[in-house]
């Protein structure tokens, strides 16, 4: 027992050390990730990932990374959080929507360490807000999907009722909707991000009432591992290209592309020019990719679909740009307009034609 | 709202597939706590077995094989518990969550490899006159191998227990180790075989999930469902036959929650989604709630003959 306690000791003390020197005499830059499923997941986590491997190869010795993976959302959050920022972390970034209010938290108890929460909405001196135009690539998946839906019948796996879920089963409705005046969608909440069987089993749910395409919100391939086995469905890659499971099921995908916002802002922190700030970018900075579009799809689809990924890239169109209403048939966007950011970024409603409610 | 597009049939289908992995993860477990000893790294062994069992799977193009694998690394996985528990007399809960924990980070270090691969399948049987006939065919009797092993597994676990002298010993060992010490019984090497036979079912289940239930491999793939089946067991107070009910309820309810929603019924979906839990809970708690349903009087309890 007086050893082990020795030893614990001991280990403090040599922790405490080294986060003293880091902090007095400009050591290594220490960034932290805390990641909602493991690195492997092959979609949110895996690219979140990549974008720290960006971060240690662009900086080499200046900086040292730190990640803790598969961290549950909500209060659970805020002790690995915390432990990252005691850990002398001088900037963490915490990737996923669920730790927006332990983020704060811990925020306010270390003015000191930069804080960078993905797709949230709350910032405050020391938390910055970051996420994709995800939207726009489902603008993509939308027109691809209603052009080759024969059974005009949609499947989409949603994760949680949260606005950037939301805007993805708006957006590709929409433009699934342009294209195929017929099709419909039918949306399951996994209440999820990252649960494999549960995907899978999802996946066919939809398949067997069905669907003959599948969309995805939550994390992991196993969708796409289900819609192989069924044959004859085509799906897209979820925040990462997922190219394994192309050219069949997988005919496109929404690739997320964090590396050049991280290595930016880590760069921030070692010049002393790290600020607060509301980033929101799309196809056009390149945050959000599309990946390459299968033979599976026809010539004339993919063309469309390119010009579409253009003009969205270009800002000559807007995916939410109306005439649209909102499910219960009010007006919501005149002929010509476009959704504003504050709009889009707290989206709670259906637009026209969608059937189902949103749960709570 | 649009009940009629459920296939009955395919539900069906797709409920067993759904439970199978659980259903073997729990009907281990109960063999263990029925010998006396809380394993509560089933999560782990199971990932170990869905990551070896596809590993393996891959390499040699036989599913079978790969679950042979995968029965055998979580064995011995579960062996390492065994000499700690059993020998060592550590803390049965704490080693249990460690092997959870080592469970997951070796997998993950065997899977890297086998990201986004693509494993061979199980077929389906094709039952001669069983599998041809109408509905019930396609419903209960075109499954692959692995579905009908479990439910023959949990039929010889029940008759193993209930009419057997060895299913006598290993309850008198579950019951008071002290007693069955006396008896003569080895009470460690009874022990020792039970959570051998309790990580190799968690292997199968394992590997259940990874070649046929999702099938691929991912990091962390197994996300709770080692601890589903450690609830299932003490729901169903240690009893094979409501182990079945309870995979297949918890299995059946899941699949079923997602059909409705494809389906577009008007029950929130927020009821839908904790359904599993909670029907299979209110389910087993009234089924147990008449007869004796008590833990094995031993569970937990460290053994040591000179004690």
């Amino acid at each position: 027992m007086k050893r082990r306690t020795l030893l614990a000791s001991a280990a403090v003390a040599l922790g405490l050390a080294t986060a003293g020197f880091a902090g007095s005499h400009g050591g290594p830059v220490k960034a932290g990730f805390i990641f909602v499923g493991p690195v492997g997941d092959g979609g949110w986590t895996y690219e979140h990932n990549q974008g720290r491997l960006a971060v240690e190869e662009h900086f080499g010795d200046k900086v040292e990374t730190v990640f803790q993976e598969s961290v549950p959302e909500g209060a659970d959050a805020a002790r690995a959080i915390t432990q990252m920022a005691l850990s002398g972390a001088k900037i963490i970034f915490t990737t996923s929507f669920g730790y927006m209010d332990p983020t704060l938290d811990v925020a306010s108890k270390f003015p000191d360490v930069k804080f960078e929460h993905a797709t949230g909405y709350k910032r405050a001196d020391n938390v910055s807000v970051y996420s994709a135009r995800f939207y726009e690539g489902r603008a993509i998946q939308g027109h691809i999907a209603g052009s080759m839906t024969k059974t005009n019948k949609i499947g989409y796996i949603a994760s949680f009722p949260i606005p950037e879920v939301i805007r993805g089963i708006n957006s590709a409705y929409i433009h699934a909707k342009k294209v195929n005046p017929d099709v419909e969608f039918s949306i399951i909440w996994a209440y999820t991000w990252f649960d494999p069987a549960k995907e899978a089993d999802a996946a066919r749910a939809l398949i067997e009432n069905g669907a003959d395409v599948i969309l995805q919100h939550t994390d992991s391939t196993a969708p796409q591992a289900a819609a192989q086995e069924a044959g004859n469905v085509i799906t897209f890659g979820q925040a990462s290209d997922m190219g394994e499971y192309g050219p069949m099921p997988r005919v496109s995908s929404i690739i997320d592309n964090w590396a050049p916002y991280y290595i930016d802002r880590v760069q921030a922190v070692m010049d002393g020019t790290w600020e607060s700030t509301d980033t929101w970018d799309g196809i056009g900075k390149g945050m959000v990719g599309i990946g390459e579009i299968s033979d599976a799809v026809p010539e004339a689809v993919k063309a469309e679909a390119l010009a579409l990924k253009d003009a969205i890239a270009s800002g000559e169109y807007q995916p939410f740009t109306g005439p649209l209403k909102k499910q219960d048939g009010s007006d919501w966007l005149a002929e010509g307009e476009t959704a504003d950011d504050g709009t889009l970024a707290g989206m709670n409603f259906y637009v026209e034609g969608l059937t189902g409610d949103i749960p709570n | 709202m649009d009940l009629s597009s459920i296939n009955p049939i395919l539900l069906i289908a797709s409920i067993m597939v759904s439970a199978t992995p659980i259903l073997f993860a729990a009907i281990g477990e109960m063999i263990v706590e029925k010998s006396g000893v809380l394993n509560l790294g089933v999560e782990g062994m199971m990932i170990v077995g869905a990551v070896v069992g596809f590993a393996v799977a891959v390499n040699s193009g036989s599913p079978i094989l790969g679950f042979a694998a995968a029965a055998l690394a979580s064995a011995l996985l579960s062996m390492c518990f065994g000499f700690l528990t059993q020998f060592l007399l550590s803390n049965q809960v704490a080693t249990g969550l460690g092997l959870t924990l080592v469970g997951l980070g070796l997998s993950s270090l065997i899977g890297k490899p086998y990201e986004g691969m693509k494993s061979p399948t199980l077929p389906k049987l094709d039952i001669p006159i069983l599998s041809d006939l109408p509905v019930v065919g396609q419903m209960l009797f075109s499954h692959d191998i692995m579905v009908y092993v479990s439910l023959a597994l949990v039929a010889g676990v029940w008759a193993f227990l209930k009419y057997t002298r060895g299913g006598l010993i290993l309850r008198a060992v579950g019951e008071s180790h002290e007693a069955a010490h006396a008896l003569g019984y080895k009470v460690v090497r009874i022990r020792l075989m039970a959570i051998f036979f309790g990580g190799a079912c968690a292997g199968l289940g394992g590997a259940y999930l990874s070649l046929v239930r999702v099938p691929q491999w991912t990091e962390g793939m197994t996300a709770g469902s080692g601890w589903i089946a450690l609830a299932i067991v003490v729901f169903a107070s240690w009893r094979a036959g409501r182990i079945l009910v309870g995979a297949y309820l918890f299995g059946g309810v899941t699949v079923l929650q997602l059909n409705l929603q494809a389906a577009e019924v008007a029950v929130p979906v927020a009821l839908l989604s904790m359904s599993p839990y909670l029907i299979t809970i209110l389910v087993l708690v009234v089924i147990s709630a008449r007869g004796a349903h008590g833990a094995p009087a031993a569970l937990g309890r460290p053994f040591h003959a000179t004690s």
